[in-house]
Parts: structure tokens; C-alpha cells; sequence
């Protein structure tokens, strides 16, 4: 079986235009409701309590409402959480409780109400901590950033890091966009999700590098356009293989996974989608746009070839 | 050409064969157990206790599975849980709380496998269920209750010398003594100086009083930091014991954090109350040469405080400190001679001492036992003082509950701690829902792994074939690793398995990908191969060490449940390029390598575009 039978080589290049329209129009679009909407921080950067509790029925939220309002918490948010008997109530950080002995009194308040009630998570986060996470979470974007553009400067040369780089923010900006847009929750492992993401994609990015660097010294004759166009499109059948192959692990855990991989998951998959899409058509056109040419390859060149003549 | 030398394939079976020992015991279940271990550090479980608790138990006709002598303590395996708690409360009663009894469940891999230490996965909290805390130690407390001690001190000293002192207290981080003449300033100076080297002085003249200021001196300071954050570390692993937990995490996070982990804990509450409280006991004398009505009206004087007694009126109380809950041994529940609940108390030999002075100088005054919780006090009794009493035993009674006693007493026995701690971050997971993850991890890297089996053996056939044999292979080797270094795995840490599964196929796919590649271009079937693994792997390495990258920044930076997730990512990309190139290869090469003439490559079609060559 051969899922791809390309008899020329894709012009890629030749769309630079639209390509770049496009995604910048997309990168635009994700920064206004990044803007405007905001991220739904979840409680590991916000602070707060968040606890799941579990029913042996269907949960009747209005009630949980009306119990938790009795005890002065009418700020506090409910709704089910994967399961109709499973209910999430998100308790804002309040200065004047200790908020540590918070979850006690609201579990205590609902076994009274209804002593089926099965506490089956609690989280609690201090303000203080998760400014140190959020603080800690940009930390490591940064180094991630900074790391995959070093390594790429030393194996390939500093063009090609820096349109990695460029490619793959555009894809996490995406992302968030996408967490912006719909408000899904961001918490500490979706963000985990954004850096694995970030590292992921730079792969494709480097496959296509690696085959642009290889062409140039077969296709001594060619245009760089058709330089690039030729590495993208022998290495398109490996690109939606690969990714589909890893979209499927993904999508096993967006089923199988339950409610707390769900956003995981689910950033995972904008991720690997525009993953496919930034490293051939944005990655590629800015490594044009940064001028590469053969010459920046030359040096390379040398010790490739005297590691190429080993058997 | 594809031929592997010896030592490759003996180091491939090697590390499968290493990878399948070490994986092995995740597959044996779990069987209840009890873990009994000494109270105190200093203590060892020895020979002695595991033949009083095999006596124990056999004399109560509780049937035992297998009992072991660890370095931990000892532990007791069960078939079932009620069999379990029952032997639980029979060991507690018969070992007393000189031992920490406390359930656990005990991997039922065969013991030749925990000889060469090869144990099932380390779960981590959000899978087995427990109780996580970050708590943040109170300098600031820290530091004026280590300067109240100072205050007590040079009062003491000052007293001694009979260096006359107009007044002394502590305002902030200071300590302000005030004199009315300066030659006795020099004095009681020349006196500090001498007997406390961790204190900083400074003369100060306001208006017509002479003040001396003392403060810590840095390197004392810091002292006093790191002290307090060990004192509160052994606190709190003393309060974990009497709470009875199996394999409780008590450790330093940074300068002034405490990290707990309780796994298996089910009543939080009573975990939160009993490290969260900070219950110690002061001895103070009795102001009995002030008015007390006077001081309601807010005529107080420099040195006594206004507290009202549990379950009577109100009464003076010196600021001077005779006796901290530092200097308690061990405290326990009971009754008075009136049949009343009470505390008993038993001091360390410098508190009998100490305990034995006051009330031989004191007699037929009246002492004051204060009880000091989140920083509230309250006289609990102030029994008159009837005679010496030596030997350091101290009885509290009061207007208390039998439970309260029971309370009372845990707290003062765990010890104080040295400076409050505030709870900063908690995050408990029920038993069910650990469960679940577990369950939920599971299945999602299997059916993950089924997919891409499925769908890589349809599309590259035979090589897609040992492509995901080469998969497998890196599951058991990850699961191996994790196994063998004890890392926590988290739930996070079981996506980052079944990520790395979808992620480490690509490294087959580079390698099919350019193997097809090169037959389109016409290579013979024995090149191809060759030169389609020594291609593909420049490419793997570089795309590997950028996902890396992110790994390694995620374990520096990330904490907890993601960190147990960069652990995974990190592990899973290093036995990938493991298994995907050399396993996968090895294979080949045993399967194709010595065939002369190899006509066909079954890696799937290979289509050629048949019109216009490039």
C-alpha cells in the first residue's frame, strides 16, 4: 500500500504568499482572543480549590448549589465533570478562610446533605504557588525556545533554528488561541502538553531541514525554491504517517483517558495538526525568506562527506 | 552488508531479557499487608519484634501469607482486608505507640525478584490515592518565638546579676531592653555579650531612657532558619507516625517549604488537623502581686498578660516563660484521682530539673499551664503549687473531654514545631479515583499501541511487523527503566507512555520511509535497507534531541505531576532510539541480512511514478 504517489514535486514555495497570509491571519486571530478572552487558567496558576466528588447517582447540581450557598460559598462554581454523578466545584481563594480546612467544611456540608457523597479529588493551591508556577511554566517555554534554536544553529545553521522556532511558537500561540477561544481549562498539564508539543514539532521541522541540507548537494543545479519544494514532498509520506501514528496514540488517550487527559489530549491535537502544516508551510518559507542558501551548508558539507565515506 | 556483529544482537537480547526481568513485577498484584516499624528514628526493627509480632498474631489465630524482616520495619502480608484490619488493631494494642502499625499493601512478586531488587512501578499519589501537602514554614513566627527564648534568657541573666532593668520586650525583629542610667546599660551590655555570641548589640538614647537593642546576628539568623525547618521536618514525621502511615514522604523543598506525601491516607481531615496544628505547652507563673480587676479595666502592667482560665475567671499571667513543651518526653491520656481526664507529662532530665526548682522555690504559689494552638493561648489550669516535685512528672487537669486529652496529648508527644507552617498547596486523591487513573492510563496506551500495530503491518507489512515488535520492545524497556529506577510514575507520566509510543514510531517510519525511498530510486534490496537505516538515523537524532529538550526543561522547571511527565518523555525518547534502530535492525538482519540474493523487500508497495523521470 502507498498512500502518496506525488509524480512531481509539490510547488510549495510558489504559495509562500498564501501560506503566509493564511497563517498569519490565524496567528492574528489567536492573539485577539488570547487578548480578549483570556486563558481559563486553571487553579494551579490562579490558586483556589478545586474538588471532585463523586455520587452514586446522577448529581443534582442545583442541590450541591443550594448546600453550598447554606455555608456561604454562593461564588462557587459547579458542574458535572465527565459523568452525570461526578460533579466538579471550583472554590475561588478566600483570604479569610484558611483555605486549607476549606475543603473539609464543603465535604462536610454535602455528607450531611447526602451521605453518599464520595470525595474523590482535592486540589488546593495556594496564590503564592501558582505565581511560581506560572512564573516556572514561561521559564521553561523560554528555555525550550532558547534550547531548540541552539541545537539547530549547531547541527544545521542559525536560520533554520530560528524558522523552527518561529514555526513552532506560531503553532503554540494556535493552540492557546484554541484554549482561548473556547475556554477550555488550561492547567499545569496542558501546558505540559504545549512544550512536549513544542519539541515535538520541531522533529518535522528537522526532517524537512535535514532532506533541504541533503538536496542541496545532490540538486547542485536547482533553484533553492525547488530545492525546498523537492525535500517537502519526499518527505510529505513520512510527515502524515508519522502523525498519524501519534494523532492515533493521542486520540486513544482523548477516549480512553477520561476527563483529566482530556485537555491534554486534546492540546496535543491542534498541536500535531498545525505541527504538519507550520513545519512545511511556514517553517520552510521563512527559511527562504531568511535567504539560506547553498553556501551557509558548505561547511557541513565538508564533514558530512567524511562521515558519508564510512561504510 | 546488514549484518550485525556478535556483541549487537548479545547486547539487544541482553537488554530485552533485563527489560522483561524488571517489568515482571508489575505484573503480580497487590496483596493487603500491615507494616510494623519503631516510632523513633533511632530505633530498628530487629529479629526480637518480628518474633513477638509472629507470636502475636498466632495467638490471636490471624492467619498470615508471609512475614519479612526489612529495613523499614517489618511487614505482614494478608489475603484479605479484613484479615488486615484485624490484624491491625491487634498489633496496635499488643506493640503499644512505641510502634508505628499501619496498613499498606505489599507487591505479591515472588521473592527472588525483590532479591535483585526488581519492584513493581513507583505510583505516585493521583494513582494510588493519598494525600499531597506544600507547606510553607512561618519565618517570621520562627524568629520572634526564637527571640521570646532570648527575652527569657537575658531576663534570667539580668536577674541573676542583679542588673536593675527598667523594661524588656520584643518589638519586631528586635529585642529592646531598657535602663535608666547608662553605667547599668554598660553592664548588663558586658553580661550579654558574654554569655550569648548569636546576638548583635546596639546603644541607643531616647529622649532621658538608655536602650540597649539586641538583634540576631546573620549567621545566627540563618541558623535559626535551617534549625526550624528540621525541627518541623521531625516534628511532622512523628506527627505521620501516629497517624500510621506506610510510606509517608516527609522532606525539605527549598529553603522554608516542607513536601508531605501520605499515600493511602483516607481521612484528610484528620491528616490536615493533626500536621497542621501547632500545640505546644508553656509554664508560666502566676501574677499575684497585681490586681487583677485593674488590668481588665486596661490597667496592664510590663509584665503580665491578661488570660482568662478554662472554665473559670480571668487571671494574670508573668510573660516569663519557666517551661516550653520542648522539654516533653512523652505525654499521654488518662485519668486523675477524681476520676477526671488528664494529661500525664514526662519530662526530659534538664525540664525535671528545671520543672523541680520552680516548684521547690514557688511553693504555695500558683502556676499557670498554658496550651498554645495556632497561636492562640489559653490557660488550661493554674493549679496551686503544693510542694516540690521531683522527677519530672507533671499531671495537667482541667476542664477537659476524654477526647480532648487524647488530643492534647498527640500533640504534645509529636512535638512542636518550631515555627507555624501554612499549608500552601494540597492536592488529594481518593482510592477510587486513583484507581481509575490507572485503569484509564492503561487503556490508553493499549489501544494507542493496537492502532498503530494494526495500522503499521497493513501498511509496511513484514517491516511494519517488526516495526511495532521494535515498539513493544520499547514499552518493555521503558517500563523496565521506570521500574528499575523507582521514578514516580504519575498519571501524567502514564500519557507520556502512550505519547512516546505514538511519537517513537516515527523513528520506523523515517527508516521504512527511506528504505522505500531508495528502492524507488532503483537500489538494489540490500542497499537499500543499509543505506535506509544509516540515513534515517542523522534525522532520528536530531528530531529525538529537540523532543529532549523540552523534556529536560519540563523535569527543571515543571513540578509534580508534570515533572512526572518530562521523567517519562525524557526515559521513553532514549529506549526509543534504542529499540527503533538497533532492535528493529537486529531483526532484519537476522531475517534478511544473510540472504545473497534478496529479490524483494516486503516493506509494502513501492510505487514508481512510471511517466517523466526527474
Amino acid at each position: 500500500m502507498e498512500f502518496f504517489r506525488f509524480k512531481h514535486d509539490i510547488p510549495f514555495m510558489s504559495w509562500g504568499k498564501y501560506t503566509t497570509t493564511i497563517s498569519l491571519a490565524t496567528f492574528i486571530v489567536a492573539v485577539f482572543f488570547l487578548i480578549t478572552k483570556g486563558l481559563n487558567l486553571g487553579v494551579d496558576f490562579t490558586g483556589g480549590t478545586v474538588m471532585e466528588v463523586g455520587y452514586t447517582q446522577s448529581a443534582d447540581l442545583n442541590r450541591v448549589r443550594g448546600t453550598l450557598a447554606k455555608i456561604g460559598m454562593s461564588d462557587a462554581s459547579v458542574q458535572n465533570f465527565g459523568t452525570s454523578s461526578d460533579v466538579l466545584i471550583r472554590l475561588p481563594a478566600k483570604p479569610e478562610v484558611s483555605s486549607a480546612q476549606l475543603s473539609e467544611i464543603v465535604m462536610s456540608a454535602l455528607r450531611q446533605d447526602d451521605n453518599t457523597v464520595e470525595m474523590r479529588r482535592v486540589e488546593f493551591v495556594g496564590p503564592q504557588v501558582g505565581e511560581e508556577l506560572v512564573e516556572n511554566g514561561a521559564l521553561a517555554l523560554l528555555v525550550v525556545s532558547l534550547g531548540i534554536i541552539a541545537y539547530l544553529a549547531f547541527r544545521f545553521e542559525w536560520k533554520f533554528g530560528v524558522a523552527a522556532i518561529i514555526a513552532n511558537l506560531h503553532d503554540v500561540v494556535i493552540i492557546l488561541g484554541f484554549f482561548a477561544f473556547f475556554q477550555w481549562e488550561f492547567s499545569l498539564t496542558v501546558l505540559a502538553a504545549v512544550l512536549a508539543i513544542l519539541g515535538y514539532s520541531v522533529n518535522e521541522s528537522v526532517v524537512v531541514f535535514d532532506r533541504i541540507r541533503e538536496n542541496f548537494r545532490k540538486m547542485r543545479k536547482a533553484s533553492v525554491a525547488q530545492v525546498i519544494d523537492n525535500a517537502i514532498t519526499r518527505t510529505m509520506s513520512r510527515t502524515i504517517i508519522t502523525h498519524g501514528c501519534t494523532q492515533m496514540a493521542v486520540c486513544s488517550m482523548l477516549f480512553f483517558g477520561g476527563e483529566a487527559l482530556h485537555y491534554f489530549a486534546l492540546a496535543l491535537t491542534i498541536g500535531i495538526l498545525f505541527g504538519i502544516y507550520s513545519a512545511v508551510l511556514v517553517a520552510s518559507p521563512i527559511v527562504m525568506l531568511l535567504g539560506v542558501s547553498r553556501e551557509d551548508l558548505v561547511k557541513i558539507e565538508k564533514k558530512e562527506k567524511e562521515a558519508e565515506a564510512l561504510p | 552488508m546488514n549484518r550485525y556483529p556478535l556483541w549487537k544482537y548479545l547486547i539487544v537480547v541482553g537488554s530485552v531479557l533485563l527489560g522483561l526481568l524488571y517489568t515482571l513485577p508489575n505484573f503480580y498484584g497487590e496483596s493487603p499487608a500491615v507494616q510494623i516499624s519503631p516510632a523513633r528514628t533511632a530505633d530498628k526493627a530487629d529479629t526480637l519484634l518480628l518474633a513477638r509480632v509472629e507470636d502475636t498474631l498466632r495467638e490471636n489465630n490471624v492467619p498470615v501469607n508471609g512475614i519479612f524482616l526489612e529495613a523499614v520495619g517489618i511487614k505482614v502480608r494478608f489475603e484479605d482486608t479484613d484479615t488486615q484490619l484485624k490484624a491491625k488493631d491487634i498489633l496496635q494494642s499488643a506493640l503499644g505507640n512505641k510502634y508505628v502499625v499501619a496498613l499498606n499493601l505489599l507487591s505479591d512478586s515472588p521473592q527472588w525478584l525483590t532479591d535483585i531488587s526488581a519492584l513493581p512501578m513507583y505510583l505516585g499519589l493521583d494513582l494510588r490515592g493519598g494525600v499531597h501537602f506544600l507547606l510553607q514554614v512561618d519565618m517570621k513566627g520562627a524568629l520572634s518565638k526564637s527571640l521570646d527564648r532570648y527575652s527569657a534568657d537575658i531576663r534570667g541573666s539580668l536577674r541573676e546579676e542583679k542588673i536593675r532593668y527598667k523594661g524588656l520586650g520584643r518589638e519586631g525583629s528586635q529585642i529592646i531592653v531598657k535602663f535608666r542610667n547608662a553605667e547599668l546599660r554598660t553592664k548588663a551590655s558586658d553580661e550579654i555579650k558574654k554569655n550569648y555570641d548569636d546576638l548583635n548589640l546596639r546603644e541607643q538614647d531616647i529622649e532621658d531612657e538608655f536602650h540597649l537593642v539586641v538583634t540576631l546576628k546573620k549567621e545566627a539568623l540563618k541558623r535559626m532558619k535551617d534549625s526550624a525547618v528540621q525541627q518541623n521536618i521531625t516534628t511532622l514525621r512523628n506527627r505521620v507516625n501516629e497517624l500510621g502511615v506506610a510510606e509517608p514522604i516527609i522532606q525539605q523543598a527549598g529553603a522554608d517549604r516542607v513536601v508531605v506525601q501520605l499515600p493511602g491516607v483516607q481521612d484528610t481531615a484528620k491528616a490536615k488537623d493533626i500536621l497542621g496544628r501547632t500545640a505546644t505547652l508553656e509554664l508560666r507563673m502566676v501574677d499575684e502581686e497585681h490586681d487583677v480587676s485593674s488590668a481588665l479595666r486596661g490597667q496592664g502592667n510590663f509584665d503580665s498578660e491578661l488570660y482568662t482560665e478554662r472554665g473559670g475567671g480571668p487571671l494574670l499571667v508573668k510573660k516569663q516563660v519557666m517551661l516550653t513543651g520542648d522539654r516533653i518526653n512523652d505525654a499521654q491520656p488518662g485519668f486523675d484521682n477524681n476520676n477526671q481526664p488528664a494529661v500525664h507529662i514526662n519530662l526530659d532530665s534538664n525540664g525535671s530539673r528545671i520543672f523541680k526548682q520552680l516548684t521547690r522555690d514557688n511553693v504555695g504559689k500558683r502556676m499557670a499551664i498554658l496550651l498554645i494552638e495556632k497561636n492562640q493561648k489559653e490557660v488550661i489550669t493554674a493549679p496551686v503549687i503544693r510542694e516540690e516535685i521531683p522527677g519530672g512528672r507533671v499531671q495537667i487537669t482541667g476542664n477537659m473531654t476524654t477526647v480532648e486529652a487524647r488530643d492534647i496529648a498527640l500533640l504534645l508527644r509529636a512535638g512542636a514545631l518550631a515555627a507555624p507552617m501554612d499549608i500552601i498547596e494540597e492536592r488529594t486523591v481518593g482510592p477510587s479515583l486513583g484507581a481509575e487513573n490507572i485503569d484509564r492510563g492503561f487503556n490508553s496506551t493499549l489501544f494507542g499501541f493496537a492502532a498503530i500495530a494494526i495500522f503499521m503491518t497493513i501498511y509496511y507489512l513484514i517491516f511494519g511487523f517488526i516495526s511495532v515488535t521494535a515498539l513493544g520492545v520499547n514499552l518493555l524497556l521503558l517500563i523496565g527503566l521506570l521500574s528499575i529506577l523507582q521514578a514516580t510514575l504519575t498519571l501524567p507520566g502514564m500519557a507520556a507512555i502512550a505519547l512516546t509510543i505514538g511519537m517513537a514510531i516515527d523513528a520506523n517510519v523515517l527508516i521504512n520511509e527511506r528504505i522505500r525511498d531508495e528502492l524507488r530510486n532503483g537500489v538494489t534490496p540490500q542497499a537499500a535497507i543499509n543505506v535506509g537505516y544509516e540515513r534515517a538515523f542523522g534525522t532520528i537524532l536530531d528530531a529525538n534531541i529537540t523532543t529532549l529538550i523540552a523534556g529536560i526543561a519540563l523535569f527543571a522547571f515543571g513540578s509534580g505531576p508534570v515533572k512526572g511527565f518530562a521523567v517519562v518523555l525524557c526515559l521513553g525518547i532514549l529506549t526509543s532510539m534504542f529499540s527503533a534502530v538497533m532492535v528493529s535492525r537486529a531483526i532484519v538482519n537476522q531475517l534478511y541480512g544473510r540472504r545473497r540474493k534478496l529479490e524483494h523487500v516486503p516493506i509494502g508497495q513501492v510505487w514508481r511514478p512510471t511517466s517523466d523521470k526527474r
